[in-house]
């Protein structure tokens, strides 16, 4: 009887190839692309289990109460200058312009419309993503994310969903904190360094803005604090290889938060200026 | 009782390295069964690919009828409320404690009342040995105490399906046996499933029904124990004695040079420290504790084995039969001869008493003879009405 032939893939490596510069570029594009696809997948899940029942409250309130309470000071401390710089620098020029009047107008556009809801997502996202994708990224090299998938817990529901929730609850409710504490650092330097007129500072607030100002401010705040929450805790649930591992994503979280928020802001200003008209006219 | 776990054809790389290739293996419902391999060969791997951790390349892992590998993520979530999984060191949820952690499954998943949860935990807790630690942080208690407080959040939810991640590792030869016994134990109790992945000779030796073996990127065997046991194969008998002598090296595999090179410095008398007897041979299964009943996987695992008899090599054949009873010799005999014509698998030794033992020096020759076939004298008792054997007349008349 003969020895049986194997059948099947020969055995041992196949042959490595070095790749060129081209197919390394490609490839890194192919990554970039994959892990964006993967995030947007994971919010996808995410959105969908905002709506699934039990709710994690215990979980919820924790993290809300965390995420708060280390993000809560440093946003009042930035909004301050934030706003007084806006102010200082719109009342040289609208002095130069013979428009003073409209100086508090335009600050508080600037204020509810732009600062605000940027300062507060990137502290959230500073303060709270941060300490969010370590945690994870801890507990995933720990292998307590498998154990948790292993006893048939998702930990998208279990723990991603309570955070990214926390994290818009947060943004919305500082969002309108950063917006009176910007207001009020901007009448302090025009009104008192600059000595602008109090009344038609506060009479010009309503010459200009509207109320769909306030409300794109707040679904702003929104849609980036589950941009924070969602990429602190995508990098968190996904680092590469150790503890190092883990201080890279919180790196990477961070900055990505970042960069999306630029963008996502920019666009959602466009989509604004082009469909809500501005007051008057 | 236990569920079934096929895997049919399983790969998984990662990235250009392949893990495994190939590998096709079933673990029968309610046994227990070991996978061995040495470092770094993947089997943890293999391990998170039947749960699902992990999608392998190609092949299937079916479980209860559903394919893991290719199901949507919510009947994994179903399907994984069968497994008890025992990571290596415990993957204990840190911020939790000791009692949280074992409590978690039944709060995520029951609807128990506090009162009862904590009940079923202190069960547990003391079947681990683990009471009085449960307020403790897993963060403030040693390796060996996280492994056997993972076991208990392992068996919480009752489990069908029993993997184990290396269980031995971190734990004293003592408290290693105590955990064998326990996992033996809880298969006379529940019936469940059992894969224990391991490079413990003794755990290997003593406790599974079916034992195999990971090595160069394939399933060696994977089989009854008494397969693996008596295997001449060299990778097996290089493992099992844990020798450095053979196909296994430092890195996974070894080059001719090297392996030359150790040969000759055997032949010069430099010893390889693993001493010079051959642990190979089978060893009496461990039982559950008196008391406990007796394990049902037993009775299916030998009507299992002895249907295939006649594809085992020889040597697994013997130790085999050598352990069979006079009751389960006859039955065995009954269903040869009503499905084949024939009563004897064709080689089969003449008298058993003087059938040859597998060739190896070892256990399997010290051990006191076993009330059966073994046994000369047990022949002669035999009431009348029953069939005669058929060995038996065959040897009087090839004597007369």
């Amino acid at each position: 009887m003969s020895a049986p032939t194997r059948v099947g893939p020969p055995v041992g490596e196949p042959e490595y190839i070095e790749p060129g510069p081209l197919q390394r570029g490609k490839a890194k594009v192919v990554g970039a692309l994959r892990e964006f696809g993967n995030m947007f997948a994971m919010g996808l899940d995410v959105f969908f289990g905002l709506f699934r029942r039990p709710f994690q409250v215990r979980e919820f309130i924790q993290q809300f109460w965390f995420i708060a309470s280390v993000s809560i000071m440093p946003a009042a401390l930035v909004s301050i200058p934030f706003g007084a710089v806006l102010t200082l620098q719109l009342g040289s020029l609208t002095e130069q312009i013979g428009a003073e009047s409209f100086n508090g107008a335009a600050s508080v556009l600037a204020v509810i419309q732009q600062a605000s809801p940027v300062v507060t997502t990137l502290i959230v996202a500073g303060a709270g993503g941060s300490a969010i994708c370590a945690d994870l990224g801890a507990r995933t090299i720990r292998e307590e994310i498998d154990a948790m998938r292993v006893l048939g817990v998702s930990p998208i529901h279990r723990l991603v969903v309570p955070r990214v929730l926390a994290a818009m609850g947060v943004a919305a409710l500082l969002n309108g904190m950063v917006s009176v504490v910007g207001v009020a650092g901007g009448y302090f330097f025009n009104v008192i360094v600059q000595g602008g007129t109090p009344g038609a500072f506060l009479a010009s607030f309503s010459a200009l803005a509207q109320q769909s100002d306030l409300w794109v401010s707040e679904i702003k705040a929104l849609i980036f604090g589950f941009l924070a929450g969602l990429v602190a805790s995508y990098r968190g649930l996904n680092p590469k290889g150790g503890p190092k591992g883990v201080g890279d994503v919180v790196n990477q979280s961070v900055v990505i938060t970042f960069l999306l928020l630029f963008f996502v802001n920019f666009v959602i200003s466009v989509f604004y200026l082009q469909l809500v008209p501005a007051k008057g006219a | 009782m236990g569920v079934e776990v096929a895997v049919e054809g399983l790969s998984k790389s990662f990235g250009r390295q392949a893990i495994w290739r190939d590998v096709t293996l079933t673990l029968p419902a309610g046994e227990v069964s070991v996978l061995l391999g040495p470092s770094g060969t993947g089997k943890s791997v293999f391990l998170k690919c039947l749960i699902g951790l992990l999608r392998p390349e190609r092949g299937s892992v079916v479980i209860d009828g559903v394919d893991l590998c290719a199901c949507a993520e919510r009947d994994m979530y179903e399907i994984r409320k069968l497994f008890g999984v025992l990571f290596q060191d415990g993957a204990l949820f840190g911020s939790m404690s000791i009692f949280d952690n074992v409590a978690f499954p039944l709060r995520e998943h029951t609807r128990k009342s506090e009162t009862e949860i904590r009940q079923i935990v202190m069960s547990k807790m003391d079947m681990v040995g683990m009471l009085g630690a449960e307020h403790k942080l897993p963060g403030e208690i040693s390796g060996g105490m996280r492994k056997r407080a993972g076991l208990a959040r392992a068996l919480v939810l009752d489990p069908q399906i029993i993997l184990c991640d290396e269980p031995d590792s971190g734990l004293d030869p003592v408290r290693t046996a105590y955990l064998s016994q326990l996992l033996i134990d809880l298969n006379a109790q529940i019936d469940a499933t059992i894969l224990i992945v391991t490079h413990n000779i003794n755990v290997a030796r003593t406790v599974p029904d079916n034992l195999g073996m990971l090595f160069r990127k394939e399933l060696v065997m994977f089989g009854p124990r008494e397969v693996l046991l008596t295997s001449d194969e060299p990778v097996v008998a290089q493992f099992l004695n844990g020798r450095r002598i053979g196909p296994i090296g430092m890195s996974e595999e070894k080059d001719s040079a090297t392996m030359a090179a150790e040969l000759a410095h055997q032949a010069a008398g430099h010893g390889d420290g693993s001493g010079h007897e051959d642990v190979r041979g089978i060893v009496p299964q461990l039982e559950p504790t008196p008391g406990l009943p007796a394990r049902q996987a037993v009775r299916r695992r030998r009507a299992r084995v002895l249907q295939i008899l006649d594809t085992l090599p020889e040597s697994a054949r013997h130790g085999i039969m050598a352990e069979l009873s006079l009751e389960d010799y006859e039955r065995y005999q009954d269903w040869r001869r009503r499905t084949t014509g024939m009563a004897m698998p064709q080689p089969m030794p003449q008298p058993m008493a003087r059938r040859p033992l597998p060739p190896q020096p070892g256990p399997a020759q010290q051990r006191p003879p076993q009330p059966g076939p073994v046994h000369p004298n047990q022949t002669t008792p035999l009431p009348p009405a029953r069939r005669p054997r058929p060995w038996r007349r065959d040897d009087q008349g090839g004597r007369g």
